[in-house]
C-alpha cells in the first residue's frame, strides 16, 4: 500500500471508523425491507415467461378473488406517456419506456417483465395471487444478439423505434449509431509496422448487489406520497416515480434507507411506482421486494456486446492508427452504454488516427442499468489485449508501450478538450516500480498480465448543510446515501475544514424534503462533487463564525482569522484570546442565533480517473480453469480522503473486474429464457476465489477541485478482464477474445491450440 | 390450512415462545415476527450467506429453515453478538478494517466468523476464507473481511485470559479507536 | 409459498404411518437445502411436510470394522466430516458430503436428501455409488433394500413411492488396501453445483499394485449419476499404471451421456470425466497404499 501522505492535512488522509459502523456490525441499520409499517401490505411482481411476446389479454379475477389479496395493477392503471426524450427531473429519458418497463404495455420484451403487481395482507398470499392471474401470451421470435437485431429483415421489438441515419420510415433495433473520427485511419494504417485486428464478445453480467430492490410505497389521503427504499438516489426515485405517476415531484417524499450495494444498478425505478400506486388503490403502506431470481431476470444488469479493434503501431511501439466497432445490448428498450465504450476505448492513449462507431441495439433482454464505469470494462477488454498484442509484436515490455503512449495532460480525449493534468502515466509508472511486478512468475502454466483502464467521472449537483450545536459539536446534512464510507469521508471534509474532531461531526443523510437536490451516489461523484459542497458548506460556517467572533470582539469580520481550528483576531495583541468552535459555540444564542452552513454546487472541472493492473494466473490446461494468483491495483484517486475505503473501491472493483472476467455471464436458452437465476449458477467470487488483493494509491489532484478529489469509485473494473486475459495468453499462449473465460471456453481454446500443434507456450518470462 | 403454530426456542439466550405459519422460514420469523432485522436476505436459496444465523453452534442460513423447526433449538443471531454495549472483537475489527461498504453482507459474515473462531481459535487464511465461502460480498473483493478476522483471532487469543467476554471491548471505546488509530497512523 | 402443515416424528414408526396416511400429499424434510427452494419455486407444492431429523435411524452414524457402516439418511454432512471413522475409512464419501455447498449448507444438508432429490449432479451420490453403498427404504408396504445405482430415474426422479422413506445407507465395511475418492470439477472453488463428478473406490492386491475390486461412478454427465461398470470391470486383475487408468478414463467417457448446459457444454464435460477419471483413481489408489 502507498504510503498515504497526510502532507498538511489533519483529518483528510486518516482512517477514522466509520460514524455508521457501529450500527452496521449490530444489525441495527436499517435497509429499504428492514421498515415496516402498521397495516402494511406486501406486493409481489408477476413476470413474463416470454422472451418476446405480445400480450393478449391479462384476466385477474381469480387472482382478486383468493382471500387477503387487496388490489392488482397491470399498465392500464399507469398513465401513457410520451414515446419520446423528455426531461425528468435533471435526466433527458423516454417516459414510455420506462413506465413500459414498469409495466409492459401490450408487449412483453424479456423473460421477467413485469406484467402485473398484487398486493395482499401476506408475500406468501401475494405470490399464490400471482399464479392466479391468467395472461395470454402470443410468443414471438425473440431477439438475442446484437447480430440479430442489426441484421436485414430481423424482427422488431419496438414498432415506433427509429434512428436519425435510416429515418423517419424505417422499423429497427439500432436505437442509436455514433461515430468519433480523428485524422485518417487509412492512412494512419499505411505509416504501421504492425496491425493487429479482432473481434470479441462479452457476455451480458450482473452488478451482483447483496441486497435485492426494495420500496414501502405510502400513499396518503391527501395526495402525497412517501416512498422507504435502498437507492443510489433518492431525487431520481422521486422525479422518475413522479413522472411514470404522472404526479408533481413536489408531492412525493423519498426516505432513502440504508443500501446494500448498488454498482449503478440502483439508479432508477422498478418497484417504487408500483409500490405507491398499489398504496393508492387500497389506502395502506405497501412493501415490495424482488427475490434474487427477479433481481437478476428483471433489474440491472450491464450489456453484451461486440467489439472489432484494430490498432497499428510503427516498430518502436509508437500507436498510429486505430479503428473500434462496438455493438452493445441494450436490453428491451434503448439506452445501452455503447457510447461510453466508444469514448472509453481509446482514452488512455495518445493516438493520431482514430475512427469509432458504435451501435445501441435492442435485444429479448433486461433492460440495462449503470454498472461500475458503465461500457468501459468490455471496451477495455478489446483495446488492452490487442494492445498487449502489439507490445509482444514489437518486443516491448507491457507496460513501456503504455508508458510510449499513454494519455497525460494535453493529450486530445475522443471527444471534447484535450485532458487537464490527468495520473495515467503515474499509475503504469507505480506498476511497473512495484514488488508485484519486479517479482519473478515461476511455474508451469503461470502467466502475468497487465491493462490499463480510463473513466470520465462525472461531478453533477449537490448540496449540504452544517450545523453547529451548543457543544461545538456539528451535525452535517447531506443527500447522498451511504455506499460504502460516505458519512466517514463527508464527515473527514468538514472536520478537516472546521478544525474539529472527526467524531464531533454527526453525518445524516437527509430525505427529499430535508435538503437541497443531490443526485446519484454513483458516477464516482460523491466525494468529489458532494465533498465539494461540504467543503464549501464548512467555508460557509468559517465565515459566519467569524461574524460571531468579531461581534463579541467588537471588530470587523475580516479582522478576525480563522486558522486550524481556532479563531483569532487578525491583529495580535491585547487580551483578546483565541476561541476554538467549542468556545464559541455556547455564545451563538447571543451573538444572533443559531449557525448553519450551507451549500449547493453543480460541479464541474470533474478529474478523470485512470488504473493499471496487474495480475497473476494459473490455468489448469486439462480443465481450462484458471486460479488468481495475485493481483495489484495503482489508481489515481486525486486526493485519498478516507485511503481505508478508497482502497476498498479499488479492491471491490477488481473482485467484479475478475469476476467478469472468468465465470460471470448470463445465460438464455433458445428461447430466450435466463437459464441462471440464482447465485449458485451466476458464479460472483467467493472468497476462495480471489487472493488478496494489492493496492497502490497514487495522488494527482484534480485541478480545480478544492481538495484535489478525484471519483475513485469506477475505474477499478475497467482493466481487469483484459488484464486477466493477457494473463492467460502468456500461461497458456492463447488469446481469449470472449468474455467470460470460462473453463469450458478456454479448455476449448487450449485444445485447439494442441490440435494445431503449436505446443510451444509463448514465453511469460 | 394456515394454522399458526406456537414454537418455543432460545434466541440470542432468551426463552423465546412465537406464533408462526409453518411456511415461514426462520428469517422471515426473525425478521417480521420478532422484529430482529439484523438478518438479511439476499438470495433465498442459500447462496449469499447473509440471513447467516448460529444454531446450536453452527452457522446456519435462516432463509433455508423453516421457522418451525427452530423449536427447541439455540439460535443466536447479529443482534446477540455484542454483549450489552460491548462490541464483539469481529465486530471491533471489521470497523477498524474497513472491512464492510455497503454492510448489507456484514451480519451473515460476522456470524459465519463468529462460528469459524468459536470451534477453531486459531484459523489459517485458507481455513478463514473457506468458512467464509458461504458468505458473498460484492463490495469489498474479501480482502479486509479476511484481515479482519485473522486480526480478531489474534486478538482474542492475546485476550482471552483476561476477558471473561472472548474479548468483547465497550462500545464506546469505538470512538476512542478513532483517535488512537490516528496516533498510529495505521499506514500498514 | 402455498400454505403447508408441519409433523415432526419422534419415531421411524410414527414418521411411516404419517408419510403412508398422506402418501403424495406428503414430503419428508432432511436439512431442506434442496425442498425449501422448491416449495418456495413452487416446483412442489405438498400439502405436509414432515420433519425427519428427530428419528433415531436417521440422524446416526454407526460404523464397525465388521459390519461396515450405516449412515442416517439425515445426518448433517458436516457431522460426516468431523466423525473420524468417516473421514479414515470412506475419505471419498466423506470428502464429497464436505464439498457440498458452504458450512452453512452442510450443517444442514444431508446424504440421504442430496440422493432423494434425484439431481444427476449429487456430489455425494457417485461417492455412494463407488462404495457400493445400498439405500435403506421404508414404506407403507414395508421395506426393501435399493442399490445406490438403481435409485434415480431420471433428472428429480427416484424409484421412491409415494409414503415411502428413505432411513439409511448400508455400505460394506471397508477391506485392507481399498480405500475411495470423489472429485468433482466446478468453476469457482467453492459453492457450485458439479459440471462433472467422479467418484472411484479401490481394492488392490495385499502383495502387488493389481486391482482387486473396483468401481467407478459418474455425476452431472447423463439424466441420473452413472456406474461406469465397463471403465472399472476394465481395471480388475490390472496394475494401475498409466495405461491402464488411461484405458478406464476412456470407457468412463464412453459412459457419461452429457448435455449442453449453463453449466458445461456437452464437450467440456466429456473432456473432464477423462481428467477426473485419471486423477481420481490416482488418489483413490494413492489412498489404499497407504
Ligand atoms: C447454496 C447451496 C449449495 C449447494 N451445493 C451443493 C453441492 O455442492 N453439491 C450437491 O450435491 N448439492 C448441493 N446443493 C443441493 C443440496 O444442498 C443437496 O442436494 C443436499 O444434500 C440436500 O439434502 P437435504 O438434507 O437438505 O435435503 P432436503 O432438501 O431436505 O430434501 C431433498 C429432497 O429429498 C427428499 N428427502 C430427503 N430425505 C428423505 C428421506 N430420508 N426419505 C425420503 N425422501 C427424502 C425431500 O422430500 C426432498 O424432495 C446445494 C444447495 C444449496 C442451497
Amino acid at each position: 500500500m502507498a504510503a498515504s501522505t497526510t502532507n498538511g492535512f489533519k483529518v483528510i488522509g486518516t482512517r477514522p471508523i466509520r460514524h455508521d459502523g457501529v450500527d452496521k456490525v449490530t444489525g441495527r441499520a436499517k435497509y429499504g425491507a428492514d421498515y415496516a409499517f402498521p397495516g402494511m401490505l406486501h406486493g409481489k411482481v408477476l413476470r413474463s415467461p416470454h422472451a418476446h411476446a405480445n400480450i393478449k389479454s391479462i384476466k385477474i379475477d381469480k387472482a382478486l378473488a383468493l382471500p387477503g389479496v387487496k388490489a392488482i395493477v397491470t399498465a392500464d392503471d399507469l398513465p401513457k406517456l410520451p414515446d419520446k426524450m423528455e426531461a425528468a427531473g435533471e435526466q433527458a429519458i423516454n417516459l414510455n419506456h420506462l413506465s413500459m418497463n414498469i409495466l409492459a404495455r401490450g408487449k412483453a420484451l424479456y423473460d421477467g417483465h413485469a406484467i402485473a403487481a398484487v398486493a395482499a395482507t401476506s408475500s406468501h398470499i401475494a405470490d399464490e395471487a400471482l399464479r392466479l392471474i391468467e395472461v395470454e401470451y402470443e410468443p414471438l421470435a425473440p431477439v438475442m444478439t446484437v447480430e440479430d437485431g442489426m441484421k436485414p429483415g430481423a424482427t422488431i421489438l419496438l414498432p415506433t423505434l427509429r434512428n436519425k441515419e435510416d429515418g423517419p420510415d424505417k422499423e429497427t433495433n439500432v436505437a442509436a449509431h455514433l461515430q468519433f473520427k480523428r485524422g485518417d485511419v487509412a492512412e494512419g494504417f499505411k505509416q504501421a509496422d504492425y496491425v493487429v485486428e479482432r473481434e470479441f464478445k462479452t457476455a451480458m453480467v450482473h452488478q451482483g448487489y447483496i441486497e435485492p430492490h426494495n420500496a414501502i410505497g405510502i400513499y396518503n389521503a391527501d395526495g402525497h406520497a412517501t416512498i422507504y427504499c435502498s437507492t443510489q438516489g433518492s431525487f431520481v426515485v422521486r422525479s422518475l416515480s413522479a413522472a411514470v405517476l404522472g404526479i408533481s415531484e413536489g408531492k412525493i417524499k423519498v426516505v432513502p434507507a440504508e443500501i446494500g450495494g448498488g454498482f449503478g444498478g440502483k439508479t432508477t425505478v422498478y418497484l417504487e411506482p408500483l409500490a405507491v400506486l398499489l398504496s393508492q388503490k387500497t389506502g395502506h403502506p405497501v412493501k415490495m421486494t424482488m427475490t434474487r431470481a427477479e433481481v437478476l431476470r428483471a433489474t440491472g444488469p450491464t450489456s453484451g456486446s461486440t467489439i472489432r479493434c484494430k490498432m497499428g503501431a510503427t516498430k518502436d511501439g509508437k500507436l498510429v492508427a486505430a479503428q473500434c466497432w462496438l455493438a452493445y445490448e441494450a436490453g428491451g428498450f434503448p439506452g445501452s452504454p455503447v457510447g461510453a465504450g466508444a469514448m472509453t476505448i481509446l482514452a488512455p492513449y495518445n493516438i493520431p488516427n482514430i475512427l469509432v462507431d458504435a451501435y445501441d441495439v435492442v435485444v429479448n433482454r433486461p433492460k440495462t442499468a449503470a454498472y461500475r464505469a458503465p461500457g468501459a470494462s468490455n471496451a477495455a477488454m478489446a483495446s488492452e489485449t490487442v494492445l498487449d498484442e502489439l507490445a509482444e509484436k514489437c518486443g516491448i515490455d507491457p507496460l513501456d508501450i503504455r508508458l510510449i503512449n499513454g494519455s497525460h495532460e494535453g493529450t486530445p480525449q475522443t471527444v471534447g478538450p484535450p485532458f487537464k493534468r490527468i495520473g495515467l502515466i503515474e499509475t503504469i509508472e507505480a506498476i511497473k516500480n512495484g514488488e508485484h511486478y519486479k517479482s519473478r512468475l515461476t511455474g508451469p502454466n503461470r502467466g502475468r498480465g497487465v491493462a490499463s483502464g480510463f473513466w470520465f467521472n462525472v461531478g453533477l449537483q449537490s448540496s449540504a448543510t452544517i450545523n453547529i450545536h451548543t457543544d461545538g459539536t456539528v451535525s452535517l446534512v447531506i443527500g447522498s446515501v451511504d455506499i460504502g464510507g460516505t458519512r466517514a469521508a463527508q464527515a473527514m471534509i468538514a472536520a478537516e475544514v472546521l478544525g474539529v474532531d472527526v467524531n464531533d461531526v454527526r453525518p445524516t443523510i437527509a430525505d427529499t424534503d430535508s435538503i437541497g437536490h443531490t443526485d446519484v451516489t454513483g458516477g464516482s461523484r460523491t466525494c468529489f462533487a458532494t465533498g465539494w459542497a461540504v467543503y464549501e458548506a464548512a467555508q460557509d460556517c468559517i465565515r459566519q463564525l467569524k461574524e460571531r467572533a468579531a461581534k463579541l470582539w467588537e471588530k470587523k469580520p475580516d479582522e478576525v482569522v480563522f486558522e486550524n481550528g481556532m479563531l483569532s483576531p487578525a491583529q495580535p495583541g491585547g487580551d483578546l484570546k483565541p476561541m476554538s468552535i467549542k468556545q464559541i459555540a455556547p455564545r451563538l444564542a447571543r451573538t444572533g442565533g443559531p449557525i448553519v452552513g450551507r451549500a449547493t454546487i453543480n460541479a464541474r472541472a470533474v478529474g478523470p480517473a485512470f488504473a493499471t493492473i496487474c495480475v497473476d494466473v494459473e490455468v489448469d490446461p486439462d480443465t481450462g480453469k484458471t486460479q488468481i494468483l495475485r493481483a495489484t491495483i495503482a489508481q489515481d484517486v486525486g486526493k485519498a480522503i478516507h485511503p481505508a475505503y478508497v482502497e476498498g473501491q479499488m479492491q471491490g472493483g477488481t473482485a467484479q473486474g475478475i469476476g467478469w472476467a472468468l465465470n460471470e455471464e448470463y445465460f438464455y436458452d433458445d428461447r430466450g429464457i435466463l437459464r441462471n437465476t440464482g447465485l449458485l449458477d451466476y458464479r460472483m467470487p467467493t472468497c476462495l476465489d480471489l487472493p488478496p488483493i494489492e493496492t497502490l494509491i497514487v495522488e494527482v489532484p484534480t485541478p480545480g477541485h478544492p481538495l484535489g478529489i478525484r471519483g475513485v469509485g469506477e475505474v477499478s473494473i475497467v482493466p481487469p478482464p483484459a488484464a486477466v486475459a493477457n494473463a492467460i495468453y502468456h500461461a497458456v499462449g492463447v488469446r481469449m477474445t470472449e468474455l467470460p473465460m470460462s473453463p469450458s471456453r478456454l479448455l476449448k481454446a487450449i485444445l485447439k491450440k494442441r490440435a494445431a500443434g503449436e505446443t510451444q507456450a509463448a514465453a511469460a518470462d | 390450512m394456515a394454522n399458526k403454530v406456537i414454537v418455543e426456542t432460545t434466541i440470542n439466550g432468551d426463552p423465546v415462545e412465537l406464533l408462526c405459519e409453518p411456511r415461514q422460514s426462520l428469517l422471515e420469523v426473525l425478521r417480521d415476527v420478532l422484529e430482529l432485522t439484523g438478518s438479511k436476505e439476499g438470495c433465498l436459496t442459500g447462496d449469499c450467506g447473509a440471513c447467516t444465523v448460529v444454531i446450536d453452534g453452527r452457522p446456519v442460513c435462516s432463509c433455508l429453515m423453516l421457522g418451525v423447526e427452530a423449536a427447541g433449538k439455540n439460535v443466536s443471531t447479529i443482534e446477540g453478538l455484542a454483549t450489552g454495549a460491548a462490541l464483539h472483537v469481529l465486530q471491533r475489527k471489521f470497523l477498524e478494517h474497513a472491512s464492510l461498504q455497503c454492510g448489507i453482507c456484514t451480519p451473515g459474515f460476522l456470524m459465519s466468523a463468529k462460528a469459524l473462531l468459536d470451534r477453531n481459535p486459531n484459523p489459517t487464511e485458507a481455513e478463514i476464507r473457506y468458512a467464509l465461502a458461504g458468505n458473498l460480498c460484492r463490495c469489498t473483493g474479501y480482502d479486509k473481511i479476511v484481515r479482519a478476522v485473522t486480526d480478531a483471532a489474534a486478538t482474542m487469543a492475546g485476550r482471552s485470559s483476561r476477558t471473561a467476554h472472548g474479548g468483547a471491548v465497550p462500545a464506546e471505546t469505538a470512538s476512542g479507536m478513532v483517535s488512537e488509530m490516528l496516533a498510529k497512523g495505521e499506514d500498514k | 409459498m402455498h400454505a403447508i402443515t408441519y409433523e415432526t416424528p419422534k419415531s421411524l414408526d410414527e414418521a411411516v404411518k404419517l408419510m403412508a396416511a398422506h402418501g403424495e400429499k406428503a414430503r419428508a424434510l432432511s436439512g431442506g437445502t434442496d425442498l425449501l427452494i422448491q416449495l418456495r419455486a413452487g416446483t412442489r407444492r405438498p400439502e405436509y411436510v414432515v420433519n425427519i431429523k428427530n428419528i433415531p435411524e436417521l440422524t446416526r452414524i454407526s460404523f464397525s470394522l465388521q459390519h461396515g457402516l450405516k449412515l442416517g439418511a439425515a445426518v448433517p454432512c458436516i457431522e460426516i466430516h468431523e466423525n473420524g471413522d468417516m473421514r479414515k475409512y470412506y475419505p471419498g464419501l466423506t470428502e464429497a458430503a464436505h464439498l457440498i455447498g458452504s458450512l452453512q449448507i452442510q450443517s444442514r444438508a444431508s446424504v440421504g436428501g442430496n440422493l432423494c432429490n434425484g439431481s444427476p449432479a449429487a456430489d455425494a451420490t457417485p461417492a455412494l455409488i463407488a462404495l457400493g453403498a445400498q439405500a435403506r427404504v421404508v414404506g407403507p408396504k414395508g421395506e426393501r433394500m435399493v442399490p445406490v445405482e438403481s435409485f434415480c430415474l431420471a433428472p428429480g426422479r427416484t424409484v421412491l413411492q409415494p409414503g415411502e422413506l428413505l432411513v439409511e445407507f448400508h455400505i460394506p465395511a471397508p477391506e485392507r488396501r481399498a480405500s475411495d475418492a470423489y472429485l468433482r470439477f466446478i468453476p469457482r472453488n467453492e459453492m457450485d453445483i458439479a459440471v462433472v463428478g467422479v467418484g472411484a473406490a479401490l481394492t488392490l492386491d495385499m502383495s502387488d499394485d493389481r486391482v482387486v475390486a473396483a468401481r467407478i461412478a459418474l455425476g452431472a454427465v447423463g439424466p441420473t449419476p452413472i456406474l461406469a461398470a465397463e471403465a472399472a470391470k476394465s481395471l480388475i486383475g490390472k496394475p494401475l499404471d498409466a495405461a491402464a487408468i488411461d484405458n478406464a478414463a476412456r470407457l468412463a467417457i464412453a459412459a457419461s451421456s452429457p448435455i449442453d448446459d449453463m453449466r458445461g457444454t456437452a464437450e467440456f464435460r466429456r473432456h473432464v470425466v477423462g481428467v477426473l477419471t485419471r486423477r481420481t483413481l490416482a488418489k483413490a489408489a494413492e489412498r489404499a497404499r497407504e
